[in-house]
């Protein structure tokens, strides 16, 4: 019997052999990113580095640019705000924690924890203020406390409106405030536990404020937690401000964050975190904008018609109207944080028209992919080019990880602000030259 | 067939010696315990089948624990079947001692495979290595478990009745 199992073994071995040439992380950024066969694991590869603190180092910024600690020693911050007045909001937050359905998940969360992403939420906003505008906050005050795994923030007027990762829910704001102490009023709810695999919940307000549209991730990688658990998940949701009713504005985007408006053509754009374990080079995330009842694939396909093997039963029809993205990012960059730039001053002339990308960085790819900020030059609305290195420098040479970028905005003066929630510090980018 | 030698009649086919020590111990054990990879590799294929035919997921995840559990357990049923194995010079010189020893090290081995087929997600975990390995896994624990108890009642036979057995 024994005599057989080179027989058995064989075809199961050379499924699980790669052999297939490695995409250059080049080839998959732009609008017509190179996508090569699919591969299917036996043992998908795992590469988390190990936390190494910045010390007394920082990010390295692109050419011509400076970088600064706005503030640091954070609980892991996902996401920023400004307020009009320039404060600056610091969202603290990280996942419940999920439950456990296969044995893969306890091995999977040994070694997410490692890398340190598995802390306990903080559940809070800090409000930074830097009156002097020397790219230090000489204020520092706890804004919001108690929240349930915030991560989007939108003021409209004096409705300050915070996605935790169960519901929308308004508070009363007035300029200056350093901390709200009056009770939140719940908007609308949100899809969030049992399961809430992705559980960041982007929120943008409609250019005239009477529409608030929230980013709602997918609640397993492709499927895999059962159809049912994806329920008006995987969609940008868009919630009438004044009633709390809501529709799905787009469907089939497994994990949209960073919920923006282009300054010049007032669309609506995202960046989506697409599936993994097909491959080290598949699929790339992406840039795009949201067309209204657009349907991206998410899970049936990707990047159009590219079936997903994965995904039963099928669908055909949702396959053949799948959106091709606009603009691919690179393959498990994992875009959490996206912002348009704006006229401020404090960056370069070359950077003032186009998207910012904080790229977290990949965990199930080797070599390492992301763990950056880039900027993508946009001319009439559209990207125009290549992206452009903003911030890099968070791996360190011995492949330890000083930090990881999530969530971008612009501060009152035009310069980049970015959240890093494992150097727990949010740093801020401007011109080399005042 | 039976020898005069023996004392008991040989209208009892196969009749079990009395436990002579510490060693014998060991047998029930590897018995009891050798149930549960059994139950588990075979249930493995049950539930993937059940998952097939319904696209449910909560099949599947049946199938990744089923599988698991079979190998924590197999690997404690094997520790106590070596032991059993080498305190029993008799089975040791039985071709079928050997033949199940080596065949559930092959059933090991594919269900380890399984298992990492099974972490994949949704369809392809169990489409269509994942199902056919558990088929083979579950036919050859079938298979090596026949083995193993025909060659213990051998083993008993000649204890009991000497060099003669069938």
């Amino acid at each position: 019997m024994n005599r057989l199992s080179p027989l058995f073994l064989a075809p199961l071995l050379a499924l699980a052999a790669c052999g297939q040439k490695p995409v250059d992380p080049g080839a998959q950024t732009g609008p017509n990113p190179q996508l090569p066969d699919q591969q299917q694991y036996l043992m998908p590869p795992m590469k988390v580095g190990k936390v190494t603190p910045w010390g007394n180092t920082m990010p390295t910024p692109g050419a011509g640019l400076r970088v600064q600690a706005l503030a640091s020693g954070f609980e892991h911050p996902r996401s920023i705000y400004t307020l009009p007045n320039g404060d600056v909001l610091v969202v603290e937050s990280n996942g419940p924690p999920a439950p456990v359905f296969r044995p893969k998940e306890i091995i999977m969360g040994w070694v997410q924890g490692s890398a340190g992403a598995k802390a306990k939420s903080a559940n809070r906003i800090t409000l930074l203020r830097d009156a002097d505008g020397d790219g230090k906050a000489e204020v520092r005050s706890v804004f919001l406390d108690h929240l349930n795994s915030p991560f989007g923030v939108a003021l409209v007027g004096n409705d300050l409106y915070i996605a935790n990762t169960d519901a929308i829910v308004r508070y009363p704001y007035v300029t200056g405030d350093k901390r709200i102490t009056a009770p939140g009023q719940k908007l609308v709810d949100l899809p969030g536990g049992p399961i809430d695999h992705h559980w960041t919940k982007s929120l943008v307000a409609s250019p005239d404020g009477s529409k608030l549209y929230v980013g709602v991730g997918s609640n397993s990688n492709i499927t895999e937690n059962g159809i049912g658990a994806e329920m008006n998940r995987a969609a940008i949701w868009e919630v009438d401000r004044a009633t709390g009713m809501w529709r799905l504005f787009a469907q089939g985007l497994r994990n949209p964050n960073g919920l923006n408006f282009e300054p010049q053509s007032h669309a609506l754009w995202t960046v989506v975190n697409e599936r993994d374990e097909l491959g080290p080079d598949l699929v790339p995330d992406y840039l795009t904008s949201v067309r209204p009842g657009g349907f991206y694939g998410w899970p049936y396909s990707y990047y159009g018609n590219h079936v997903d093997p994965r995904v039963r039963p099928r669908r055909p029809d949702l396959v053949a109207r799948a959106i091709v993205p606009d603009y691919a990012l690179g393959s498990h960059v994992a875009p959490l944080g996206m912002v348009f730039a704006n006229n401020g001053g404090a960056l370069p002339q070359t950077l003032r028209d186009g998207a910012f990308v904080g790229e977290h960085g990949s965990w199930d790819r080797d070599p390492f992919n992301g763990y950056r900020v880039i900027f993508i030059p946009f001319a009439n609305g559209r990207p125009s080019g290549k992206p452009v290195d903003v911030l890099t420098g968070f791996l360190a040479k011995d492949q330890t990880v000083h930090g990881r970028p999530v969530g971008v905005a612009m501060d009152s003066r035009g310069a980049l602000l970015v959240a890093d929630d494992v150097g727990n510090t949010v740093w801020r980018v401007s011109s080399a030259t005042p | 067939m039976a020898s005069a030698a023996t004392s008991i009649p040989p209208s009892r086919p196969y009749p079990l010696p009395r436990p002579r020590g510490i060693l014998d111990t060991i047998y029930p054990l590897h018995v009891i315990l050798s149930a549960y990879p059994i139950a588990c590799f075979t249930g493995a294929f049950l539930t993937d089948c059940a998952y097939v035919a319904s696209a449910e997921m909560q099949w599947a995840n049946f199938s990744a624990w089923l599988i698991v559990a079979g190998l924590v357990m197999g690997v404690v049923a094997g520790i106590a079947g070596v032991v059993d194995f080498i305190a029993n010079r008799r089975v040791r010189r039985r071709r079928s001692g050997w033949l199940h020893g080596l065949g559930n090290g092959l059933v090991m081995l594919l269900a380890l495979l399984n298992a990492f087929v099974h972490s994949r997600d949704a369809y392809t975990s169990v489409m269509p290595w994942g199902i056919f390995l558990s088929a083979v896994v579950a036919v050859l624990v079938l298979v090596t478990s026949w083995l193993g108890t025909r060659q213990t009642m051998e083993a008993r036979w000649i204890e009991m009745n000497g060099e003669v057995a069938p």
